[in-house]
């Protein structure tokens, strides 16, 4: 079983990391260009969930459900932007803090309001339904390697995006130095605008992938927020690279720790203690990590700011 | 910025606002007695315990700029330090208290030696994620209630005596723990400690240059700020007899630093009158809706956008500028 079980768990895994990459990207560029720290982030991502259910329940179309909900996360994080985030950006962190756990506050208990408290559920697609045969005893559903190929396919286009475009450049040189490149005359401001609804975006298209296969509902951001944070801070601020790299180790290392943590640890003492110190474990085991990278690289792996 | 105590003409009027909020505090439990006593009651001993826990905050984030968004670990390493004790029949303070102190206080040192390392937002990032690690520890101890939590025996015993178990006497209780707090961190912030932990905000370069080891000021502010905070731990567990995980969701850590805010950053008294503007804000409006956070979280957006300085810098304001 262990060999089966290690496939499995590593795939989704990697699911987990994919997932964390889309929500990371938008938040370590906001984070890297305009050193704005946005709690928010994690509701774009439930907005993007729950837009995805209507419009799904609206078409009966998953498809046309997901291409409607896109431009609408857009839209909604553009509206934000110019609503609230567009007048914080020179505050402090801490006011940046406050005002966007404001929005956390306001936009969990809207959701009930316009959606209903109960979870929502979107099913599957037909033609993504079903599992698929990869080796011998090794059955995986066909959505999860969907989600994990289409996750796979953006974050190529975003790292084509940012290594060899000029608005890719732009973002690079606004994450190393941002008043620099806003003393060179581009527009700082409207940068700042494209990759913030850029990452409202990516996080609300994970939101709408993960919708048929985990339960819709209001504060469903919040903690991936927080696990999206150690993402980006292991990684280093700002660099899509770092978040890429650190979001597939921190998928791996929380599913497969708490999945192996608790047996590798029967093996060292008696199983009662293994499994109570394991279930232990096993939820700090990323952020250990974490505390661990920081200690030898204060500004996490691939740090943007030199 | 606060000046360091002293009697004459220009006291009470200095003074005004902490002196007021005390005698308010102290005549609630007369108020009370006109009518829904325990309610009343309950509800202040709730706001005294968590201005404790701002006040603690205030030491570290308003005077040292320290943007700690983990502290309500401390509120749960206390909580569960009294569970703990409890659920193995140990119910007495003189054993449980200074437990609770001294687990945040290790909680702190270590926590606050690995953060202290990193700046900015990173120190934001790495308190949060120790707050949640105690978080997730807490929620995996199934023989303390896992994630539901456990209900206390009772409040804690004191030479073996229910001193506390009587409402009135907890809230007194607690309201000279509130003001022993308050008069600590007043003493410590004009000290020469105080001072050096205010330079640091200002200006860590300089205060390092001139030869301060900054890195020891800053771990031993965020060690009594833990340290206090465990304490109002202690003191939550007993008014609501129950412990759980929920104590320290970083939602919780969240709620401290808006308190704090609220009331005016590095004041003290603006961490107590923000604790009371929280809570008693967030009762009134989950009076007219369930939905009051959809109230609460737009007039946070607003009070950071409009309203710097806090009620305390209002307060100041409306009082015609000048130090507070």
């Amino acid at each position: 079983m262990s060999m089966t079980l290690l496939y499995v768990q590593t795939l989704n895994g990697l699911q987990l990391g994919v997932l964390l990459f889309l929500i990371a990207a938008g938040l370590t560029l906001v984070f890297g260009v305009m050193d704005f720290i946005n709690l928010a982030h994690g509701v774009q991502y439930m907005i993007g969930a729950y837009l995805a259910a209507m419009f799904t329940a609206m078409t009966g179309n998953f498809f046309l459900g997901l291409a409607l909900a896109l431009p609408s996360a857009l839209a909604f994080g553009l509206l934000l932007e110019f609503l609230i985030f567009r007048h914080l950006y020179d505050r402090d962190h801490l006011d940046q803090v406050l005002a966007t756990f404001g929005i956390i506050l306001f936009l969990n208990q809207a959701v009930k309001v316009v959606w209903g408290a109960a979870p929502l559920s979107v099913p599957i697609p037909d033609a993504l339904s079903g599992s698929i045969r990869l080796m011998d005893g090794l059955l995986y559903p066909v959505y999860r390697l969907a989600i994990i190929g289409s996750g796979l396919a953006i974050a190529v286009l975003l790292g084509i995006l940012v290594s060899r475009t000029r608005i890719g450049m732009l973002v690079r040189a606004g994450a190393s130095n941002a008043p620099m490149v806003s003393a060179l005359g581009v527009d700082i401001g409207k940068l700042f605008m494209v990759v913030f609804g850029f990452g409202a975006m990516l996080a609300g298209f994970a939101g709408a992938m993960v919708a048929p296969i985990l339960s819709v509902e209001p504060g469903m951001g919040d903690n991936l927020l927080i696990l999206t944070f150690v993402v980006i801070v292991i990684g280093g601020i700002g660099s899509v690279r770092g978040a890429f790299i650190a979001a597939i180790l921190v998928g791996l290392v929380d599913t497969l720790g708490r999945v192996f943590g608790p047996m590798l640890l029967r093996a060292l003492m008696d199983p009662s203690a293994a499994s109570q110190a394991g279930r232990a474990l096993a939820p700090m085991l990323t952020y250990i990590l974490m505390a661990a990278i920081l200690f030898f690289r204060p500004a996490g792996l691939f740090p943007a700011k030199k | 910025m606060m000046m360091p105590p002293e009697s004459g003409p220009g006291f009470l009027k200095r003074e005004a606002v902490p002196v007021l909020v005390f005698v308010l505090l102290a005549l609630v439990p007369v108020a009370a007695t006109f009518g829904a006593e325990s309610y009343l009651l309950s509800l202040v001993t709730r706001v005294m315990i968590f201005a404790i826990a701002a006040l603690s905050l205030d030491l570290i984030l308003g005077y040292g700029a320290l943007v700690s968004f983990g502290h309500a670990a401390f509120l749960g390493l206390g909580g569960y330090a009294v569970g703990i004790l409890s659920a193995h029949g140990q119910t007495d303070a003189l054993v449980q208290l200074p437990l609770a102190l001294a687990v945040s206080a290790l909680f702190a040192l270590i926590t606050g030696a690995l953060s202290l390392r990193t700046k900015g937002v990173y120190f934001i990032m790495i308190t949060l994620a120790f707050g949640q690690m105690a978080f997730f520890l807490a929620v995996s101890l199934a023989a303390y209630g896992g994630d539901d939590g456990m209900t206390l025996p009772g409040r804690s015993r004191l030479f073996g005596l229910d001193l506390i178990k009587n409402d009135r006497a907890f809230y007194f209780a607690v309201l000279a723990l509130l003001l022993a707090s308050y008069l600590l961190c007043r003493s410590i912030v004009v000290s020469r400690f105080g001072r050096v932990i205010r330079g640091a905000r200002e200006n860590p370069q300089r205060m390092a240059a001139i030869g301060f080891p900054l890195f020891r000021y800053q771990l031993a502010g965020y060690v009594i700020a833990g340290t206090l905070c465990g304490l109002a731990g202690f003191l939550l567990a007993n008014q609501a007899e129950f412990v759980s995980p929920a104590y320290m969701t970083w939602q919780r850590s969240g709620e401290l630093i808006v308190m704090v805010v609220l009331g005016g950053l590095g004041t003290l008294h603006g961490a107590i009158i923000g604790a009371a503007a929280f809570l008693l804000l967030e009762e009134w409006l989950s009076g007219f809706t369930e939905h009051w956070k959809m109230i609460f979280g737009p007039f946070l957006v607003l009070v950071v956008l409009f309203a710097r300085g806090g009620l305390m810098g209002a307060i100041r304001r409306i009082g015609g500028g000048g130090h507070g």
